[in-house]
């Protein structure tokens, strides 16, 4: 958060006692909701891989590693667009308490992506150790797929208040990263379609729009040359 | 049951793979009993060769059955590729219950002296339909095991009597707006198409199925009338075919139009021809009726694991060029 205390030398219990700005409860509990919405997908994908293992029935239709797979990167693509629009609903609407939920939505991005990238490895190239380096050196959509996730790492790492205030300035240059790993996401699932690109093409729209917006801020805040 | 009843069946009729396996082995025995003799059959409708017999070293190395566990029925019918009801795996078994598929006229023209338009009954009339257990490989790098009805390609194709120009076969696909959804959204340029080589087609695994599982097609599969080329990737297992023209030149074919440069006209399945975005070097197989949700991959075989029958007809070709 931009508007971090000053780093401070205290122990955070300390500080966070002596801290005068106490989360208020109404915030305490829409993120308590804001985590109960977002860990509602793998719920359901956990209860139907759970059916699918001890029935062979969990409604994952008959290749449910790849419905598996597609659900987890849906959900993080989702996620990382739900939290690059935090700015602009922040900027249109006023309310800078929108600030509050970015980290939560971002670290769930990390999250599905995350899992979507183990289901690749563990279920998708099981017994196939070898091929993963091959894979992702010679596929172009899993070489930009597996770039994403890399760039969030740091992203993720970083996320505490602790390193925001470590890395200071620095934070926000890093953070700026995930223009590009939204747009590496996006070319992920554009270039694993055979044909019907009508679902990736939604998604180049949004980023689209969410990053336009930012472009034509910063373009319209410049003063104009005389 | 004549194929026009079949084509309505309710769900409820339909057998699952472990009672179809058990029904064609009494009936396999039953035809073998002495006491009952051939008469026994009389007034039945005799039974197709059966997956339940497993399969003679004969007709596994001639390539025509497989004893590889199936894939089950409901997986057969219910995870499909079929654009013209919708690019989704489960789009054609929910919206491709509304193609009619009576009466079916199929156009065979072309480089032949016998042209003509023929109903369904017509072109494959006096064939005898036979089961083959073929593998079918998707381009996407999935596959199943199936056990196919219907009747070689080159026992139809011979009664038009194609001249020596008909180089090449060219198929079409039904393309009707009104009972095809999928239709609206240009992911193919419509109609379908597809084509095989003259060898290929007259190839004895080359088959026009009429059925799967002992019963007739399911829209979804590509009733009343597809093909089944076994060692080429499916989508060159064309569906729901309205139309054979024996040509000189290579036809256009669909996917190949759409990107020459990851889908060619040949399309044998082959490890080592990668799909420009993906390796086609292993598959995940979808078959059997346990979780599978840990299912193996399993090492794609040059042609399908059918070499030893079709190799031959690329001989001195160069399968990275003719991908």
């Amino acid at each position: 958060m931009s508007d971090a205390a000053p780093a401070a030398a205290a122990a955070p219990a300390a500080r966070r006692a002596a801290s005068p700005r106490k989360t208020p409860p109404g915030v305490i509990a829409a993120k308590a909701l804001a985590h109960l919405l977002a860990l509602t997908p793998a719920a359901i994908l956990g209860w139907q891989v759970w059916q699918e293992f001890s029935t062979g029935q969990g409604g994952l239709g008959a290749d449910p590693v790849a419905e598996i797979e597609h659900r987890l990167g849906l959900w993080a693509l989702r996620f990382l667009m739900i939290a690059l629009a935090v700015t602009p609903l922040r900027q249109l609407s006023g309310q800078a308490v929108l600030l509050r939920f970015r980290r939560l939505l971002g670290l769930y991005a990390f999250f599905y992506a995350s899992l979507h990238f183990a289901a690749y490895l563990v279920l998708d190239l099981r017994g196939y150790w070898t091929q993963v380096f091959e894979e992702i050196a010679k596929r172009p959509y899993i070489t930009v797929g597996f770039l994403a996730w890399l760039g969030l790492v740091p992203l993720a790492i970083t996320s505490t208040q602790g390193m925001m205030r470590r890395l200071g300035r620095l934070w926000g240059r890093l953070h700026q990263l995930v223009y590009a790993i939204a747009v590496l996401a996006v070319l992920h699932f554009w270039w694993l379609v055979k044909s019907d690109i009508r679902e990736p093409a939604l998604y180049a729209g949004i980023l689209a729009a969410l990053l336009g917006w930012r472009l034509w801020k910063r373009l319209s805040k410049r003063p104009k040359p005389l | 049951m004549s194929l026009r009843q079949a084509f309505t069946l309710p769900a409820s009729q339909i057998t699952d793979e472990a009672v179809y396996r058990e029904r064609r082995r009494l009936l396999a025995a039953l035809a073998m009993s002495p006491a009952l003799g051939l008469a026994g059959c009389a007034g039945a409708e005799a039974p197709p060769p059966s997956a339940a017999r497993p399969a003679s070293p004969e007709q596994i190395k001639a390539g025509l059955r497989t004893n590889e566990p199936l894939t089950t029925y409901a997986d057969v019918t219910g995870y499909n590729n079929f654009y013209e009801f919708g690019t989704g795996k489960g789009d054609p078994s929910a919206a491709a219950k509304t193609l009619r598929l009576s009466p079916w006229t199929v156009a065979v023209g072309g480089e032949c002296a016998k042209p003509g338009k023929l109903s369904l009954e017509d072109l494959i009339k006096g064939l005898a339909p036979q089961e083959r257990v073929y593998r079918l490989r998707c381009v996407e790098g999935w596959s199943m095991v199936i056990p196919w009805l219907g009747v070689p390609l080159a026992d139809v194709l011979k009664r038009f009597e194609p001249t020596a120009k008909a180089k090449y076969v060219a198929f079409t696909t039904l393309a009707d707006r009104k009972q095809m959804p999928g239709i609206a959204y240009p992911s193919i340029s419509w109609p379908y198409r597809e084509g095989l080589r003259i060898d290929e087609a007259m190839h004895p695994l080359t088959l026009l199925a009429t059925g799967l599982y002992g019963k007739p097609l399911p829209q979804q599969n590509g009733a009343p009338l597809r093909l089944v080329v076994p060692w080429k990737y499916g989508f060159k297992s064309i569906k729901s075919i309205v139309a054979i023209t024996f040509v000189e030149r290579r036809p256009a074919t669909a996917w190949n139009s759409l990107q020459p440069d990851e889908y060619g006209f040949f399309s044998n399945v082959n490890p080592d021809v990668d799909h420009p975005r993906w390796s086609q070097k292993t598959e995940r197989r979808i078959a059997g009726t346990g979780s599978k949700l840990f299912a193996e991959r399993i090492p794609t075989r040059l042609f399908n694991g059918y070499g030893e029958q079709v190799a031959s007809l690329y001989a001195g070709m160069n399968l990275k060029t003719w991908f």
